[in-house]
């Protein structure tokens, strides 16, 4: 009796030893399989674009405008008007986004306001694109009277669009500053100003320049916004003017991914989702040069 | 006593001129911080504004109970709950792939992987969300739905199937990162009571680590599906824009057929030549402010519930 229950308990404890550590590696197993399971599809996509674009990515397609026939079809001017548009929005971005971080990080003192603007920006980064696209159709549109899907009205849309994204990058580049330098800049007689904008400042550029690079491809990559304004799918010249329209790369797939024949799904958008993906692949890399070049010349 | 009266009107002098400048720099600081508030009052009014409009040519009660939604062919039916089952269908859609997978990964990342395989698998999770939506949609479009076929032959060109596990797949960093973020959060001294008692990794993990953390996986969640709610191109693209109210428990019904979204109804809108005087055109802002609320609530509700479990621990 008190034998047979030995041996049962040992056996039991024995499989219920070996069971945990089944379950360890099950565990293990599926947690890995899970975090590689979204990267793996994406990069199956990715490999089937890479092999369709190929033949129809060439100069021809960079150096020509859309088209009803897909070997004539290309994407120069959507190139063109992101490329512009990127421009004209990162002024505007970076002055409003850098001010704001600075006021909640070294001027606003600890109370209801600074609390109700910072949940307030939080918020702001969770609104759909698409509503972003309504306020940009409603006030510079309807309210102020500009024309619909012009370079301006693109560009202006996109810097709010954005803004919510930059304040929080350069914010979390200007905490990371640490206080002793401030302390240091006091310290030796200079004023709060001096203080931000030659010693904080420059400490806290590259993380800022890293956020504000990551928030370009970001405007880069949005369609819906620009949608809602009113940008044209399809424009023959690129923009001469800010009140000229304009469209987008991202504008060009979508109303490609319209055309039924295999030529446009198989040829012309994979060429054209390559050209889009390389142009925010390249500001990734400058976002992750920044970093590490400032980074190295601070230590 | 005359060199310190000498020396004060220059010292003064100067302190006036730099507190000058010290007043004008905050000044324009607080400006662009305050900016941030208009630009939530200039969201809000313009939905409101424009919604007002709508609601005042077609009551808000048809609004939201109309079972039809059909802006430009006579007779012009403005009922939301179809827009409003095909966005449930898709988030309940991506859903499915995305909690899972993403708190998986959380677990994977804080109790398993190396400080240096961290660093290299979190930022390509972080790529998925990264890559333009417009770009998901095309790849739902031309090559999730063409493999899907050879599953379900029956399947539509666009369906909500192929929708949800591109948005699935594209909101995985979130629940990600901020699961990941409360898994960190649970002290360490509570594993360690766990593997002092003679508990298994699995064990630690299942019931000491997640329940701990659970507040946070939640939040996660409830930030996470508030993307997929808004998300935009994909499903346009990949599900098509056939408004439809289906039996949801039908699951061919659901997901092997077209349907759409309040975003996707948006952009249909938008693309036609609508002008500002239709009411299908300020339909746009009635559906948008359905749109912002339910964001809105979820975003709150999340951020709620993370700073919460960001102070348990602390």
């Amino acid at each position: 009796m008190t034998v047979s229950q030995h041996i049962s308990a040992t056996t039991i404890s024995h499989a219920g030893k070996q069971t945990g550590h089944v379950k360890d590696w099950v565990l293990l197993i599926v947690c890995l399989l899970s975090t590689c399971i979204g990267g793996a599809a994406l990069f199956t996509l990715l490999g089937y674009v890479l092999v369709d674009a190929a033949g129809w990515l060439d100069w021809q397609f960079l150096t020509s405008t859309t088209s009803r026939f897909p070997e004539k079809a290309g994407i120069f001017p959507a190139l063109v008007g992101s490329v512009y548009m990127a421009a004209m929005l990162l002024p505007a971005a970076m002055i409003l986004g850098i001010g704001a971080a600075v006021y909640l990080t070294e001027y606003a003192r600890a109370n209801w306001l600074t609390k109700f603007i910072n949940i307030n920006i939080a918020n702001l980064a969770g609104v759909p694109s698409v509503v972003w696209g309504l306020l940009g159709l409603g006030l510079f549109i309807q309210l102020f009277g500009m024309t619909y899907g012009t370079l301006l009205v693109g560009s202006l849309t996109m810097v709010l669009l954005i803004l919510p994204v930059i304040i929080i990058a350069s914010a979390e580049a200007i905490k990371a500053v640490p206080d002793s330098l401030r302390q240091a800049a006091y310290g030796v007689g200079a004023t709060k100003w001096q203080t931000i904008s030659r010693v904080v400042f420059p400490r806290a550029l590259p993380g800022i320049l890293t956020g504000t690079v990551l928030s370009l491809a970001r405007a880069l990559g949005e369609t819906a916004p620009l949608i809602m304004i009113g940008v044209p799918t399809a424009v023959f010249s690129t923009p001469s003017g800010p009140t000229d329209k304009f469209t987008t790369m991202t504008m060009q797939l979508f109303s490609w991914s319209d055309y039924p024949q295999p030529e446009f799904q198989y040829g012309v958008l994979a060429a054209g989702v390559v050209t889009l993906l390389v142009v925010l692949l390249l500001l990734n890399a400058l976002a992750i040069y920044l970093r590490h070049r400032f980074q190295n010349k601070h230590e | 006593m005359d060199s310190i009266e000498t020396a004060n009107p220059l010292l003064d002098l100067t302190q006036g001129v730099r507190s000058g400048r010290e007043r004008l720099a905050r000044w324009m600081a607080f400006i662009c911080a305050a900016v941030t508030v208009l630009i939530t009052g200039g969201i809000i009014t313009v939905l409101l504004v424009n919604a007002a409009e709508f609601f005042a040519d077609w009551p808000v009660w048809d609004f939201l109970t109309g079972t039809k939604w059909s802006p430009a062919i006579e007779p012009v039916e403005y009922g939301v709950l179809p827009l409003v089952c095909g966005t449930l269908i898709i988030t309940a859609g991506s859903a499915i792939i995305a909690l899972p997978l993403g708190v998986a990964a959380a677990v994977y990342l804080s109790e398993y992987a190396r400080p240096r395989v961290r660093a290299v698998v979190k930022p390509c999770l972080e790529i998925l969300a990264g890559v333009p939506t417009v770009v998901y949609g095309y790849f739902a479009l031309v090559y999730v739905t063409p493999g899907l076929k050879s599953v379900f032959p029956t399947i539509s060109t666009f369906n909500t199937l192929s929708a949800s596990i591109v948005v699935g797949i594209m909101i995985i960093p979130f629940v990600a990162s901020i699961s990941e973020d409360a898994i960190r959060a649970v002290p360490k001294s509570l594993r360690m009571a766990g593997y002092g008692l003679g508990a298994s990794k699995f064990s630690v993990i299942v019931r000491i680590v997640i329940p701990a953390a659970f507040s946070g996986i939640i939040a996660s969640f409830i930030l996470a599906l508030s993307r997929a709610i808004g998300e935009t191109m994909a499903v346009t693209i990949a599900a098509g824009q056939t408004p439809r109210l289906v039996n949801l428990l039908n699951l061919d019904e659901t997901f092997l057929r077209p349907a759409e979204t309040m975003t996707a109804a948006m952009v249909n809108i938008g693309m036609s030549d609508v002008t500002g005087d239709s009411l299908a055109y300020r339909s746009l802002f009635a559906i948008g402010l359905v749109l912002f609320c339910m964001t809105f609530l979820m975003n709150i509700l999340g951020s709620w519930v993370t700073s919460r479990f960001r102070e348990k621990y602390e």
